[in-house]
């Protein structure tokens, strides 16, 4: 039996910690990147005896926007009920969530490969304490404590690919990004990944394991292709795979049992008793609707006029002010100007190492004027470059692009007038002589030096084509 | 109630309200006094009499806490070992409203630990004794309240009500004790027992105390999401009710009702019918289901409520402990009492998976059946008829080893807090040995008003 006979299913549960100002129940910040530990923390938070929570509205709007993005239902009613477990991360004893009513119901991500993933639902809930382990003792940071997460779960059939799996993770995070609900930063676990794998021969579905807070979209894919290849060689042995909970080392790159079925938790669910349901209006919901921005998705159908390379269409849409602006564009300069811009966002400023990720892109109309340039060879495309490079922050600069080309004396001499005395003077000199002589002769491999000449003497400034053109009207 | 004023110094009604706490200190109504502050507030409420300012209704007026109430002032012990160190930093709604009248909190009083009871013994610093015979228990779970306002030390106290815990003490020492509708009063700031029945009241000497103190005290908190816009806002003269007609709940006559008790709810039937209403006898069946459904639903909820006592952040810790385990078991194990553990035990039970539909679900579609019962009768009725416990005063540690029989001292009581309909206990007679009994009246939502406007109309025309 070989790998191929088996069949991957995949499910996973994201967590996305939504940016809110204050957090899911109490008002105090949500932002505690770089703040003392234990700082962002109410009696709410606390646990004080007596405290009782006080649902963000401003979550309910992320989650609508969330949902939406996911071409998800949204539900007009859904509850909280209590999650109970004892950690240290966890100060009530229990956390918020929503396990009977969810807000967000089914729904459909569609994929940049064409292929689609169901969502089953996303419920909100409450993050937990940060614990951090030491020898014999461990430290405890409630700041964590009660920033909203949406917890996104997909339905059956799930994924049949680590890089199917890869592709939605990065989807996911795409969309969630585009409708402004995280900062999606990875690295601070704005979203962490839950995946659970099963490999079966037939169409019933194997036994799943489940791993745990995977934060990169390469240990997702890693761990997927470590994992099923594991339960396939256990099941090659005749062993069976026990249904678990297991933990991934991406320095090892490999999982380890954790918990099993045995001693899982029995987290005894409970409605939420202090928290009033949360009824939304249809208008409410058609509302956020209505200001919803351009998705991933619209934007892909609408760059295929582009003819652009997926990796390179998808470069740019990882920054929603690059498909915003490829877009607009777009709509200015139509099909002529707008495919060069977008090489210059993925080969020029994507291409840059140290690209602050918050530029203040120039606008439409500046980088339209700038592809035009080219367009009416005005400017080289080397030439361009440098200016977008000058002006694609406007931090930097508030000058146009022709003023940059001019101050940066990168403005193209097409004037055949102008262009014809400097050819003169290339075409008499001594040392060009021979060149000259050579292309006359019918030898065109000499006509690059002469071009060359020509292109020293105005200082770049001359567009070669049209020099090349010249001096073979002039030697013929 | 005594309002302090030009000639009636707040000191004075402070001072009488400390000597006399001394003078009944032995009936244990309370776990601490906040003497020096509480006359630090009247020097300072006198002060601005004298200026001319203006000072609250309550102006001087000393009252008391049930000890689960949160207020800066001293430790917050909810009774328990667990609180025995905890000085809270916040101060309850309810108690921040009264203060803002002008009212001056004398001391935390008495109660179950953690309202777990209903006779105080449960109190990790002793029980509170009763105010008319002190070899009887003072009730529960807010005796220590009760008591001080049956003793006269001061003329109102707070309580919370979460299965009778406001009226079976009042009626066990017979004074007046409200239970509102659920909602009234903010929950912020006290000690949470049972989310879904707990409600904050008061236990005073008459209805128009226990109207003054309720408008003051009621009201919208945005810090408490399940609370209603203030609907206490009429004169009780005005909140007359519609019908005049009252429905004496025929269920609970006879079977596991003392006949004492029977028969004082009979002649405060009586008195109604003199003083105009028309009164009839209910068959309520459903209601006897009322304490099987409570003691699901509330010890589910107490054991999630607890959960946050782990010894981590606040309150005790047991000394001894190597592990995670050890601080949580250990510190929990010294921490409760035992009926809290039962609670515990009872309510992670009925959570449990594979038991949550048998025994927490039923309960809940049981109590719609109830709520529905009672929206039925109140389709004819004003308000409805029962006495509060099924007998007088019991004896202490009669029923300490007997939980199911202490349990039983709430079937009466706990149908209003499942409902979420208002309650007030009234002073009704006595046993033949002197013993207070008290009648309760339980009327539809938000028409507290109108069960104390009956309550003042039958006292003043029988």
């Amino acid at each position: 039996m070989s790998k191929s006979d088996y069949k991957m299913t995949i499910g996973i549960e994201c967590h996305v910690q939504l940016n809110t100002k204050t957090k899911l129940f109490s008002a105090v910040d949500n932002d505690a990147v770089d703040k003392e530990p234990n700082s962002c923390v109410s009696p709410i938070d606390y646990a004080l005896p007596g405290m009782l929570p006080v649902l963000n509205k401003a979550a309910i709007e992320k989650c609508v926007r969330a949902g939406l993005a996911m071409n998800c239902k949204i539900n007009l009613v859904s509850r909280f009920d209590r999650k109970h477990y004892y950690y240290p991360d966890l100060p009530k004893g229990y956390q918020i969530s929503q396990m009977y009513q969810p807000i967000i119901g089914a729904g459909e991500v569609h994929l940049p490969d064409g292929s689609s993933v169901k969502i089953d639902h996303a419920h909100l809930e409450e993050d937990a304490a940060k614990l951090t382990h030491f020898g014999n003792y461990s430290l405890v940071d409630l700041n964590r404590v009660g920033t909203p997460l949406l917890e996104i779960v997909t339905d059956l059939p799930g994924m049949s690919s680590a890089a199917q799996a890869r592709l939605y993770c990065e989807e996911l995070h795409r969309l969630m990004i585009y409708a402004g609900v995280t900062n999606g930063d990875l690295y601070q676990g704005n979203m962490r990944f839950d995946v659970n794998v099963s490999v079966s021969k037939t169409d019933k579905l194997g036994t799943r394991t489940e791993t745990k807070n995977l934060n990169s979209f390469r240990s997702v894919e890693r761990m997927i292709e470590y994992e099923s290849a594991r339960q396939i060689s256990v099941l090659e042995k005749g062993g069976e795979i026990i249904q678990e909970t297991r933990g991934w080392n991406d320095a090892t790159g490999k999982t380890t049992a954790q918990r099993n079925k045995e001693n899982a938790q029995d987290y005894r669910y409970m409605p939420e008793p202090d928290v009033p349901p949360v009824v939304l209006e249809q208008s409410y919901v058609d509302k956020v609707e209505a200001n919803m921005p351009m998705m991933p998705d619209e934007y892909r159908s609408k760059f295929g006029v582009l003819n652009l390379d997926n990796s390179e269409r998808e470069a740019i849409l990882n920054y929603p002010i690059l498909a915003k602006r490829l877009n607009e564009v777009l709509d200015k300069g139509g099909v002529q100007l707008a495919p060069r811009v977008a090489h210059w966002f993925s080969g020029v400023l994507l291409a840059e190492e140290n690209l602050d990720k918050d530029f203040t892109l120039a606008t439409a109309n500046e980088l339209t004027e700038l592809s035009e340039m080219v367009e009416k060879k005005e400017l080289s495309s080397t030439g361009a470059k440098a200016i977008l490079m000058e002006m694609y922050d406007r931090k930097n600069t508030q000058k146009t692009p022709h003023q940059l080309a001019k101050e940066m004396n990168l403005l193209q001499e097409n004037d055949e007038d102008a262009l014809g005395v400097i050819i003169d003077e290339v075409l008499t000199a001594p040392e060009c002589a021979k060149a000259a002589e050579d292309v006359r002769n019918g030898e065109m491999k000499a006509i690059g030096f002469l071009v060359g000449q020509v292109m020293k003497k105005s200082k770049g400034k001359a567009n070669p084509a049209t020099v090349n053109e010249l001096i073979k009207k002039k030697l013929s | 109630m005594i309002i302090a004023d030009k000639n009636t110094k707040a000191v004075g009604l402070v001072r009488a309200a400390l000597d006399k706490a001394k003078e009944y200190e032995d009936y244990h109504c309370f776990i601490s006094m906040n003497e020096a502050r509480a006359l630090d507030r009247a020097r300072e409420i006198d002060e601005r009499i004298a200026k001319g300012e203006k000072v609250g209704r309550l102006a001087g007026v000393p009252y008391a806490i049930k000890d689960n109430y949160l207020s800066p002032e001293g430790v917050t012990t909810a009774a328990s070992r667990m609180l025995d160190n905890f000085p809270s930093p916040i101060t309850a709604t309810a108690v921040a409203k009264l203060e803002a009248e002008g009212a001056i909190m004398i001391g935390r009083a008495n109660l179950d630990s953690y309202a777990h009871g209903s006779s105080t013994e449960n109190s990790y610093f002793g029980p509170t004794l009763n105010a008319r015979d002190k070899e009887r228990v003072a009730g529960g779970s807010s005796g220590g309240s009760a008591a001080a306002v049956a003793l006269g030390i001061v003329p109102f106290a707070l309580g919370s009500d979460t299965g009778g815990s406001i009226r079976q003490p009042a009626s066990y020492n017979g004074v007046w004790g409200m239970k509102p509708t659920y909602g009234t009063v903010s929950r912020y700031g006290v000690v949470a027992m049972a989310s879904s029945l707990d409600t904050m009241g008061c236990i005073a000497n008459n209805a128009e105390d226990v109207d003054l103190i309720m408008s003051i005290i009621a009201g919208k908190d945005p810090k408490d999401s399940t609370t209603l816009d203030d609907f206490w806002t009429r004169e009780l003269e005005d909140a007359k009710p519609k019908k005049k007609t009252i429905g004496i709940i025929k269920d609970f006559l006879k079977d596991g009702v003392d006949p004492e008790v029977s028969k004082t709810v009979l002649s405060y039937a009586n008195k109604m019918k003199k003083a105009g209403y028309e009164v009839e006898e209910i068959s309520m069946p459903i209601m006897k289901y009322g304490l099987a459904i409570y003691y699901i639903i509330q010890p589910a909820e107490v054991a999630s409520n607890l959960s946050r006592y782990d010894g981590i952040r606040y309150g005790h810790r047991a000394a001894e402990i190597t592990d995670l385990d050890s601080i949580y078991g250990k510190t929990r194990d010294e921490g409760f009492m035992p009926e809290n553990k039962r609670r515990i035990m009872v309510g992670n039970f009925v959570l449990s998976s594979g038991f949550f539909d048998a025994y927490y679900l039923k309960a809940q579609k049981a109590r719609t059946l109830l709520i529905n019962a009672y929206n039925e009768a109140f389709e004819k009725y004003d308000a409805l008829l029962c006495a509060v416990a099924p007998a007088p005063a019991f004896k202490l540690g009669e029923k300490t080893d007997d939980p199911l029989q202490m349990y039983m001292e709430d079937m009466m009581s706990v149908l209003a807090n499942l409902a979420g309909l208002p309650a007030v206990a009234i002073p009704a007679g006595e046993s033949e040995s002197g013993l207070p009994i008290g009648v309760q009246l339980i009327g539809p939502r938000k028409s507290d008003q109108v069960l104390l406007n009956i309550a003042k109309n039958v006292e003043e025309n029988a």
